[in-house]
Formats: structure tokens, C-alpha cells, sequence
């Protein structure tokens, strides 16, 4: 039990042998089911083909046809020192994104190389997608030495050769390892047709890894995944991407900077308590303070925060059936976190295998590698990659595919600078203001502020604010009354409190009451708007009538109040009458709001 | 964390993702070890709770003990669970005396698209394993089905960071995989480290045992004195046979599950 385990990638050129290594690799290591030799000699003499070691892994009718590997393979086999998964990744170009799919979980990576054909496009290709995956335990295997008569020289030639290339890119081999995947030459033991070369074999060589270790240490990044409500708890539940969390830690949620206290640690059996969770744990806490946040924010402790911007520079690699293309808009995904976003800029595109440039590219396509700007629509919590992997990587979606991975290798913190991107992709400092709200204030003789009234329908509340409005307007307020329903037309609530939160604020700016009227808001809700306005600056009436009432004023409409009340002050109106006097209602609130 | 710990937390991870990106959810409980394996992980996700129903597609073949099992258990954990059967395929007389490959096509494959295209399902979450036969290595953790449940395995996208596939074409489905990075023993360590009860076919009586649960006419138990949790983990940590070996249709050709599995098969 509590064996150490790690993942392993073989890549490579297409029919550089990788398939045949790890099916030797499970062969020497006695990982075969029982059954599984006997079907590919079968299969191998229905095809009419010798033993392939490949079969044993190119499951697929069709990949056995072609001789290729489609897609990947995980296979698992054991030393006397840990577990191992094995992914065979396809060599062939036209199936690089699942090359990509294949290395991304690796930690390690062998790559495969023709002795006899030397490197190839895909050899350079692969190289370069393993130092954008951020995989820096590299092995290359120099493959097919019983082709070349194990020649030292040809070996020697080959690692002088692809470290060159190699090496540019960031990417230093642990080792080359002279091979024969096919004769078993150097797999799992020196083999002594190779007296010049002293180092070890594949499997001494990945024994031999030490696992990455420190992610535990990192400071806290913890994304939120979703927010559970099946009872009386309310659960953040996410996994620790890096750091640790303890019961009782000041906390801050980003991007919208709110601190609050870890209030629990939850669990469903009793055996799972932990007063303390670690990095890659799936956990689920409750935090002190209610207020609004969602998936995709990032909880950090208040020492250590990620940055938060919405620019940042990135190395890319594109696999989508379309182009990348400037200034185009698309989904971007990273951790939990989905957001529109621009490509405000393709810095370079690479050509990986001849490494030529093309500076401030229109497009990337398939294949290529890039380093653009990419700018989201509003700020969010990010990390580079070198300081944390996980909130430092990204992919983009297009036309429904994840399309293309990425690492950010510049975030840009706006707390710096507050800046803005206008739509010619220039990006601008935010100029102060010159007038503030106490001038508007003493010119408009006008409090700011903003009223939301909440009610179900048919309770009177629209009835009210119009009333509201007339009288305030009277009194010499500048006064504006904004209705919910007439603002968010057939859009979902959650964008739809967005909106008019947004619009409200603008309308506050500019010196006005605003009132607003929603059917009900949830706590979620209005501790958005409170956020996003300032506490000072909302005030929140809540109306409440009978059914009877409701239905009298508004035949058929009545619907089940879906209101959570706050838990801090509000003021509360009662409708006992469907034919109320609404003027007066709107009087007594006078006295209260202003 | 070790290696349970790792794998557990992987799968909560991929629950949750499912919950939260994808629209109607079910979940294919088999009643054996995988699924129960998995219905313990969704009650660790959601506290307790599996707030998605189980989908049990019943062949009318299965072993009599498995049915009782289920049953059972549904009633104990107060689940909510939908059993749907291809009525007009077993009308018919379908049965593995037409062919094997054919009749899982028709009871397992067909009733299983029938549930979903019933039931709308945008998300279905099944139980299979990478290591346990070929094609299903080469599964996505989400994989999408067109509207007629085949699977285009040459043009999956890439998954990478845990970045699953969540956009996809109205009427298409996402097949969900939260254990795929199980292997067999990791299964059966688990359920004796979590305590999780667990359908009695597998402990062996009277030298026999059934490794893999499927319809009784096409699954046979193996010789095995394993009656107790410990018993079967030394029991797999030693054996070469593979854990489909009892299963017939797996041996109808070289290319069985494959071909099934592009038609929808679970």
C-alpha cells in the first residue's frame, strides 16, 4: 500500500518505435495479463505481420491497420521502486492535440528518436510542446540502434544535434539513452552491445526520478468549483490547487478582494475530519461572513494573493480546426474560471520545428506555437506559471473544443495601475476624477444612493415607486426609477442582476436616487449589488401583501415568494388592501430613506 | 495524501465538474463494484447527497442476486432511481442465443440510448476503468456522444488540466468517466479502506466467485477461495488472467469492445 506512483509520457516522431518501447517495457517488467501475448501473436498472424510489441497497446481496430496510434494509451506496470502509468502518445502530426492531451498529465517524458532517421519534424515539435507543458524531466531515447550497428557516433551526433535545438527552447535532457525497443536492448538493463555508453537504462534512468515535490508549501490557491446548497450549510467546495487551509484562517476571496474567516472544514464520514486541507485535496469549507461569490474566484490567504488583471501575456499552442485570430473573441477557461476574452495581441508565432518567427502575427494556425496578450472582459485572479502551475495555465475554446493550452508567462497587476483597454486595443491609464461625490452632492443637493424594492408580483411595489419617484421629484431630488423587468428582458437572473446593478451604479454616480424594483433577491444577489455599490449607498424596502392581495391586483400573476431575507436591517411595508393608497405609502418612506 | 487519497480526490474533482457544467445528469449504477464504488465517491462529493438520479439499465438477464441487491439498496439510501428495460427487444426474444454481440447491442447499448434520449440526459456518469480492456484506455474523462450515442474516437478535442469538455451541440451528451484512473485493485482497496458494503458475488462460496457482474447467461464466476476483501486483493496482485476473462462477449472477436463501444456501449 502507499506506493509512490508517476506519470510518464512517450513521445516522439511518428514510427520512431514508442509504442514498441513501453510494450517492452511491460513485457520486461511482467505487466502483461495472462492472454494478452497469445492475442497479439493472433492478431499479428491474422494481419499477417511478425510479433508487434506495438499491438499490445494500439488497441484499436484501426490503428493496427494503419500502424499508428491514434490516440493515447495509459498503461500501468511496477518496479521494486514505485507504479508507473505509461501514456503512449501519438507520434503522427494530424493527432497532436492528442499528443497534447496525452503529456499535459506527465510529469516525465521519454522522447523517442530514430537512430537511423534522426530527428524528425515531430521529434522538434514535441520537444517544444514539452517545455510549454512545463515538463522539465526529459529523457531522449535514441531508438533503432541495432539499425545503425550501435554506433557510438550516431549517437553522439543525434544528442549534439537535438540538444542544440533542444537547449534554445529551455529543454535540458536528463540523459540520451542508446536503445533497441525492439531487441530490449538498454530497456531494462545495460545492454552489452553498448560498452561505450556508461549511464543506465530506461528503467534504472525513470527509477531514478525524484517526484516534484513543494506544492504543499506554495502559497494557497484554492478555486472555487461550486457552492452547495442540499441543507442548512452552505459549502464552497473546490479543490486546493496549491498551499494548505486551516479552520479559523483569515481568507481573501479574489478578484473582489473581500476577506472572511474559514468558519469549517466539512465532511461526510466522520473519518475524513480535517482541521487542516492540503494541495490536491477536494474539499469543501464555510466561511464566516455571507457575501457574494461565485465559481471561478480564487481564495488565497491575505499574505500571498495571486495578481489580478485582465492582461496578461502567454507562450500558446493552438490545436483548433480554425485559426487563432486577433481581436477575435473567445472562452477562456483556467481553473475554474470561464470568462470571455480577446486576443489583443499575437506577439510571435513559432514555427516549433524550424523555430522561425513571424513578429505581430494576424493568426496562429494549427500546430503552431505563439506568444500573445490575450485580455478578458473584466479582471481575474491568476498566477505565472513559474510561481504557481496551476492557476498559471489556461485553455481557450473555440467553436465548442478546447482549442489551444497555454501558460501565462506575464500577468500584469492592475492594482499597480488601474487601466483600460479601449476598442482600438490600446490599453490607457484611468485618469483621476476631478469632480467628486460631495461636489455633486452639494450642487444637486441630492444624497446618492439607492433604493431596490423587492415584493412579489402583484404586492404593489411598482405602484409604490412610481409614487416614490413623483415625490422626491417634487421635494427638488434628482430622482430616476429604473424597473427590473423592463431593463432584463429574457436573460438569465444572474446576468440579469449584473446588469442593472451596473446600470443603478452609473445612474448613483451621476448624483441621482435611483430606485429600483426586483421581484425578490437572493442573498447571493444582494450582497453583489452591496459589493459593487457600497454598503452606505443601498437601501433595501421589502413589500410584503397577502395572497388574496395579490390576487385581486393582479388576477392569475401570484407566484411564490423566492425573496431570502437579509439579515441586516430593511425596511418593511405591509399591503393589508388591494386598493391601498400608494401615495401615502410612498410619503412614509420619505422620512425613513432621506 | 497517498494513493487513494489522490484518486478520490481526481474523482470528487470530475463529480463536481459534472454537477456544476453539465445540464440533466444520471448516473449508470450496475450494482457492481465499480458503480458502488462510485455512488460512495458522489455521496463524499454533494455531503452526503447524490443529487442526480441512478440509471439502471436492466437486460432482464441479469444475475437474480444482483436485482434483489439493487433493490434493496435503492430502498436503504432512499435513491432515486430510473429502470428502464428495451421492452420490445426482449418482446422479441432477444437473448445471447441470437449472438452475443448483438444482443448487448440491442438490451445494453440500444436501452441505454433509449434512456437518454427518454430522459434528455446531458450528462450521463458511468464507471469504466482504463485498465479494464483496450478501447476504454483511450476514453476522455468527458467524452461527448452525437444524438445517436456513437463515439467519433479519432476526433476527441484535447483534455488537458482538467479542462473537460463542457461545450457541446444541443441533443449531443457527455459521457462522464470519474474512476477511468482506477485500476482494479485500487477499487477493491478502497472499498475495504471506506468499509463500503458491497454485493456478496464477489466473495467466493464454494470455490467460485465472480470477478466482473454482468447478464447471467454471459458471465461466468472463476475458481477462487476468495471470501474475504484481503483474500481478493491477493488474490488480483497475483493473477494474470484479465478481469473481463469471464465475460463472453469480450471474446467474440479480437475487435469486440470496440465495436461495441462506438455504437454507444457502456
Amino acid at each position: 500500500m502507499n506506493r509512490d506512483s508517476l506519470n510518464i509520457v512517450v513521445v516522439g516522431h511518428v514510427d520512431h518505435g514508442k509504442s514498441t518501447l513501453i510494450g517492452r517495457l511491460l513485457f520486461d517488467t511482467d505487466s502483461l495479463p495472462k492472454g494478452a501475448i497469445e492475442k497479439v501473436k493472433r492478431i499479428s498472424k491474422e494481419k499477417g505481420k511478425g510479433f508487434e510489441y506495438a499491438y499490445l497497446l494500439d488497441a484499436f481496430e484501426e490503428e493496427q491497420k494503419q500502424g499508428i496510434t491514434i490516440d493515447t494509451t495509459r498503461l500501468q506496470f511496477k518496479t521494486d521502486k514505485r507504479d508507473y502509468v505509461i501514456i503512449d502518445a501519438p507520434g503522427h502530426k494530424e493527432f497532436l492535440k492528442n499528443m497534447v492531451s496525452g503529456a499535459a498529465s506527465a510529469e516525465a517524458a521519454i522522447l523517442m528518436v530514430d537512430a537511423n532517421e534522426g530527428i524528425q519534424e515531430q521529434s522538434k515539435r514535441h520537444g517544444y510542446i514539452l517545455s510549454l507543458l512545463g515538463i522539465k524531466k526529459v529523457y531522449v531515447a535514441v531508438n533503432k540502434m541495432d539499425l545503425v550497428d550501435y554506433s557510438e557516433e550516431k549517437y553522439e551526433e543525434i544528442k549534439r544535434d537535438f540538444n542544440k535545438f533542444l537547449n534554445t527552447l529551455g529543454v535540458y535532457p536528463l540523459n540520451y539513452i542508446p536503445v533497441s525497443a525492439i531487441n530490449g536492448e538498454n530497456i531494462a538493463t545495460k545492454s552489452d552491445k553498448t560498452p561505450w555508453y556508461d549511464g543506465e537504462s530506461i528503467l534504472e534512468s525513470i527509477d531514478s526520478l525524484e517526484k516534484a515535490k513543494g506544492v504543499e508549501e506554495k502559497p494557497l490557491r484554492f478555486p472555487i468549483q461550486d457552492i452547495y446548497k442540499f441543507d442548512h450549510r452552505r459549502i464552497i467546495a473546490g479543490r486546493i490547487e496549491s498551499g494548505s487551509l486551516s479552520v479559523g484562517d483569515e481568507i481573501v476571496i479574489l478578484p473582489s478582494n473581500k476577506t472572511t474567516r474559514v468558519k469549517t472544514i466539512e465532511n461526510w464520514v466522520e473519518k475524513d475530519k480535517k482541521d487542516t486541507v492540503y494541495a490536491g485535496m477536494s474539499v469543501g469549507i464555510t466561511v464566516e461572513d455571507e457575501f457574494f461569490y461565485s465559481r471561478g474566484d480564487v481564495i488565497s490567504h491575505k499574505d500571498n494573493i495571486p495578481v489580478v488583471t485582465d492582461t496578461f501575456k502567454g507562450n500558446l499552442f493552438w490545436l483548433g480546426k480554425n485559426d487563432l485570430v486577433k481581436n477575435k473573441k473567445y472562452k477562456l477557461k483556467l481553473a475554474t474560471l470561464e470568462i470571455e476574452c480577446e486576443i489583443a495581441k499575437i506577439d510571435r508565432v513559432i514555427d516549433a520545428s524550424t523555430l522561425e518567427t513571424i513578429e505581430d502575427a494576424e493568426r496562429v494556425q494549427k500546430n503552431d506555437v505563439s506568444e500573445i496578450t490575450i485580455k478578458t472582459k473584466s479582471p481575474i485572479a491568476l498566477d505565472e506559471f513559474q510561481d504557481i502551475e496551476s492557476t498559471g495555465r489556461f485553455v481557450i475554446v473555440d467553436d465548442l473544443d478546447v482549442s489551444g493550452g497555454g501558460i501565462i508567462t506575464k500577468a500584469s497587476s492592475f492594482e499597480v495601475e488601474k487601466k483600460f483597454q479601449s476598442i482600438d486595443g490600446e490599453v490607457y491609464p484611468v485618469r483621476e476624477r476631478l469632480v467628486t461625490y460631495e461636489d455633486r452632492e452639494e450642487r444637486l443637493g441630492t444624497k446618492a444612493k439607492v433604493i431596490w424594492i423587492t415584493g412579489k408580483v402583484g404586492c404593489g411595489k411598482r405602484q409604490i415607486a412610481v409614487n416614490l419617484e413623483k415625490e422626491l421629484f417634487d421635494q427638488g431630488k434628482c430622482v430616476y426609477y429604473l424597473d427590473y423587468d423592463q431593463v432584463v428582458k429574457n436573460e438569465d437572473s444572474s446576468n440579469g442582476i449584473n446588469t442593472v446593478t451596473n446600470i443603478a451604479k452609473i445612474l448613483k454616480e451621476a448624483g441621482n436616487i435611483v430606485i429600483v424594483t426586483s421581484n425578490y433577491l437572493l442573498s447571493e444577489e444582494r450582497e453583489y449589488i452591496k459589493s459593487e455599490l457600497g454598503r452606505d449607498y443601498f437601501t433595501e424596502v421589502y413589500v410584503e401583501a397577502s395572497e388574496s392581495v395579490c390576487e385581486e391586483r393582479i388576477p392569475g400573476g401570484c407566484t411564490e415568494d423566492l425573496n431570502e431575507r437579509s439579515n441586516e436591517p430593511f425596511i418593511s411595508l405591509y399591503i393589508d388592501d388591494a386598493k391601498f393608497d400608494a401615495v401615502e405609502k410612498a410619503k412614509s418612506l420619505l422620512s425613513v430613506i432621506l | 495524501m497517498d494513493h487513494l487519497d489522490k484518486l478520490e480526490a481526481q474523482s470528487i474533482y470530475v463529480l463536481r465538474e459534472a454537477y456544476k457544467k453539465l445540464g440533466k445528469l444520471g448516473m449508470l449504477w450496475s450494482i457492481g463494484k465499480d458503480s458502488t464504488v462510485m455512488l460512495w465517491l458522489a455521496q463524499k462529493a454533494f455531503y452526503g447527497h447524490c443529487p442526480f438520479p441512478l440509471i439502471h439499465v436492466d437486460t432482464k438477464h441479469k444475475i437474480p442476486a444482483m436485482i434483489e441487491y439493487r433493490d434493496k439498496l435503492a430502498k436503504e439510501l432512499d435513491l432515486n432511481l430510473i429502470v428502464d428495460t428495451n421492452e420490445e427487444a426482449i418482446k422479441n426474444g432477444m437473448g445471447p442465443h441470437e449472438g452475443r454481440l448483438k444482443c448487448c447491442k440491442a438490451l445494453k447499448t440500444d436501452g441505454l440510448n433509449k434512456v437518454v434520449k427518454n430522459h434528455e440526459f446531458e450528462g450521463l456518469i458511468l464507471g469504466i476503468r482504463r485498465d479494464e480492456e483496450g478501447s476504454r484506455s483511450k476514453e476522455r474523462v468527458f467524452s461527448e456522444r452525437s444524438s445517436d450515442s456513437t463515439w467519433d474516437y479519432a476526433n476527441q478535442p484535447p483534455e488537458l488540466w482538467d479542462q473537460f469538455k463542457t461545450d457541446f451541440k444541443k441533443g449531443n451528451h457527455i459521457r462522464v468517466h470519474p474512476i477511468l484512473h482506477w485500476d482494479e485493485i485500487d477499487i477493491w482497496e478502497y472499498i475495504k479502506r471506506e468499509n463500503i458494503p458491497i454485493i456478496d458475488l464477489y466473495f467466493s462460496k464454494e470455490g467460485k466467485r465472480y470477478r466482473s457482474l454482468g447478464c447471467a447467461p454471459c458471465t461466468t464466476p472463476i475458481d477462487s477461495e476468495a471470501s474475504t476483501l484481503d483474500e481478493i486483493i491477493e488474490e488480483l496482485k497475483n493473477t494474470e488472467e484479465t478481469e473481463r476473462s469471464g465475460r463472453a462477449q469480450d471474446q467474440e472477436d479480437a475487435h469486440a469492445m470496440e465495436k461495441l463501444r462506438k455504437e454507444g456501449y457502456m
